[in-house]
């Protein structure tokens, strides 16, 4: 048995953020509490260049690491996707970490080992490597619901996400054995062989990894571990979780559905197009009557699961740029709105009440402004990224003939209006509340106008960032 | 091949006791030597399939470290074997019997659907230590590697949780009169 080749150069995006996450957690033991500030730079510059190699680096279609790993445009889009997001993250919680008295060092370790799960579920070509980067990103976002350890609801919080994550993952594995049963294979061309006459196992194992995927993606009805889990955790975990799995799980869902088993599209199809009309109707008529924000922006994160859904359900190229485009989006507008509940706070504690956000957009315009932009393109108004990202995929899933999905999709949205436009409408209405104080920080204003920036260049001017998320249809082709 | 099947109905119906007796005692010490039985049984199922390798360190990883662990654990917390508290889920537990039997319902259906072909035997190096060495260190070094940066995680994920809670001294140089927005440098 020859060793296979090993190519260290394709996985330099991977070995960067290991070791930044490695070096961050030890620089946190070295230096003294109360000047731990250097490791948020050296997590974002750590970030950054892997961010650059990730886009420097070449992309070639056929598996590296014995069919292990991939490093395709698809990688290539959904890794820049994730390292946006992790950039962003870092620039929203530091100043909250540190106010709090969270641990600096372990924080930012664990945010970059959940990243380095995404890029791994991005990059993988084997269920074995899907379901390890599953777990490499689900276990360091277990501790940090948790991570506010003095606090009964965030340990509330991180226990219950561990419980329902390991169940979720009970399911995934118990998918992958039958269907290493059925093909005598773990690797995504082995599927792809066997998806022209699959077996009944591989019917089942599929069913399994659905249901496995469903949970870290939040989808209807694998979705009541969201709320309570988001509710709980401490408010930059949950800004950096409703993303980060986000981005992990859809990537998984591309490469395991639109990638390999593009032969079996006609079955799962209509079991995904159920579970997408399902997961909007839900998320969006359950948002309607939230009172605190993180549970509105829960509900608000399983809604767009659903939106993104209806990409992966059109099955074409045009739908995997589409879930490209929206995951580049949601990572925008979602982290930008928690930004803006992140640079506030009650009497020290987070302001997590739409209340709390009564007339504060005449204390502090920018903040309100910076709210409404957010809250309009969530809500899929133009001109904003949310627009342009449900445009695509509901233009997607028409094109594929999915006219049932598209409808649904449009209706929702429509409802969804309605809650978004409620919490900017209560920013620029009634009395500030006397308990209610700005807790900003120059990262955070640089993280929001980021976001910002993100959410209208991708709105106005999208068509570089199209070009970039179009090279994903690549891969299916 | 008739050994091999006594072998295997013995151990599949103490696995399965083993799993009832975990989640149905209400004593921690039993629920734990419960899961001794289980990974024993286990092991002797991965003996049948071939895979010794895999019993070995089933016994000796799992039986033999981790259980030990929990029993450690739970003598620690739980003096003279303390019961826990009564269950107050009410309509939870019948529901999820119900579901739990559609499911092993349907994986049945599935399995005796698809009666797949006999399957060929495992070649002779199968299972042995050195197989497994050289798996993971060929195909398998990148899934290796991932995995332990998974342990790394688990390490930290234990130290973060399980670490005293936040003492005064972390607060250094930091005036308590202002919790809130004395961030900035």
């Amino acid at each position: 048995m020859t060793p296979p080749a090993i190519d260290l150069r394709s996985i330099i995006p991977e070995l960067v953020i290991a070791a930044t996450a490695m070096a961050t957690m030890v620089g946190g033991l070295f230096l003294p509490a109360g000047r731990q500030h250097p490791l948020r730079w050296l997590a974002a510059l750590g970030t950054v260049v892997a961010l650059g190699t990730t886009l420097a680096a070449g992309s070639s279609s056929s598996p590296a690491f014995a069919g292990m790993y991939v490093r395709d445009t698809l990688t290539r889009v959904l890794q820049a996707t994730a390292l946006v997001a992790v950039l962003l993250a870092q620039w929203l919680s530091g100043d909250y970490v540190e106010r709090m008295r969270l641990d600096i060092g372990e924080y930012h370790a664990l945010v970059l080992v959940a990243a380095l799960g995404a890029m791994l579920m991005a990059a993988s070509s084997d269920l074995i490597m899907l379901f390890l980067g599953l777990e490499t990103l689900s276990i360091p976002l277990y501790v940090l619901a948790a991570f506010a350890r003095t606090d009964p609801r965030s340990q509330e919080a991180g226990l219950k996400y561990f419980l329902l994550g390991a169940f979720g993952t009970a399911f995934f594995l118990y998918g992958i054995a039958l269907l290493f049963g059925a093909t005598g294979s773990t690797g995504f061309q082995a599927l792809a062989e066997q998806a022209h006459a699959p077996k009944t196992f591989f019917r089942a194992g599929v069913a399994l990894l659905t249901i496995g995927l469903a949970f870290k993606a939040a989808v209807v009805p694998f979705h009541f571990w969201a709320p309570d889990v988001y509710e709980g955790a401490p408010l930059p975990t949950t800004a950096y979780m409703s993303v980060i799995a986000k981005v992990g799980a859809f990537a998984a869902f591309v490469r395991v559905y639109m990638v390999a088993l593009a032969a079996l599209a006609a079955q799962w199809s209509t079991a995904l197009a159920a579970i997408s009309v399902l997961t909007m109707i839900v998320g969006n008529v359950a948002a309607l009557r939230q009172t605190s924000i993180k549970r509105l922006l829960a509900y608000s994160s399983i809604a767009h699961a659903g939106f993104i859904l209806t990409g992966v359900v059109a099955g074409s190229p045009a739908g995997a740029s589409a879930v490209a485009f929206y995951l580049l989006a949601y990572t925008f507008m979602t982290l930008g709105a928690f930004g803006v509940v992140l640079m506030l706070h009650r009497r020290g504690e987070e302001a997590d009440r739409i209340a709390d956000l009564t007339g504060l957009a005449w204390r502090a315009p920018a903040l309100g402004g910076a709210m409404t932009l957010f809250m309009v393109s969530l809500a899929g108004l133009p001109p904003t990224a949310g627009f342009l990202a449900k445009f695509y995929v509901f233009t997607a899933a028409l094109d594929a003939g999915q006219t049932g999905v598209a409808v649904f999709g449009v209706l929702t949205s429509v409802v969804s209006a309605y809650y978004y436009l409620r919490v900017a409408y209560t920013m620029f209405t009634g009395q500030p509340s006397e308990d209610v104080g700005f807790a900003g920080g120059r990262w955070v204003t640089a993280a929001l106008v980021a976001a910002s920036a993100g959410v209208l260049v991708l709105g106005i001017f999208p068509s570089r960032v199209t070009a970039f998320v179009q090279q994903v249809g690549q891969v299916l082709r | 091949m008739a050994v091999e099947l006594i072998v295997f109905i013995f151990a599949a119906i103490a696995s399965v006791a083993g799993g009832v007796g975990v989640i149905g005692s209400r004593l921690p010490v039993r629920n734990a030597l419960s899961l001794l039985l289980v990974l024993g049984s286990l092991a002797v199922t991965y003996l049948l399939l071939a895979a010794q390798f895999v019993a070995v360190l089933q016994v000796i990883v799992y039986a033999g470290a981790i259980v030990v662990l929990f029993l450690f654990v739970i003598m620690l917390l739980h003096k003279q074997l303390g019961k826990m508290s009564p269950d107050r889920l009410r309509w939870q537990g019948p529901a999820g019997l119900v579901l739990a039997a559609a499911f092993l319902t349907l994986i049945l259906l599935t399995i005796r659907l698809g009666a797949a072909a006999p399957t060929a035997p495992a070649p002779a190096e199968f299972g042995t230590a050195e197989s497994v060495g050289r798996a993971l260190f060929t195909a398998f070094v990148l899934p290796f590697e991932v995995a332990s940066m998974i342990l790394l995680v688990g390490i930290i994920a234990a130290v973060v949780i399980g670490r005293p809670a936040a003492q005064p001294a972390a607060a250094v140089g930091r005036s308590a009169a202002t919790p809130v927005g004395a961030s900035r440098r």
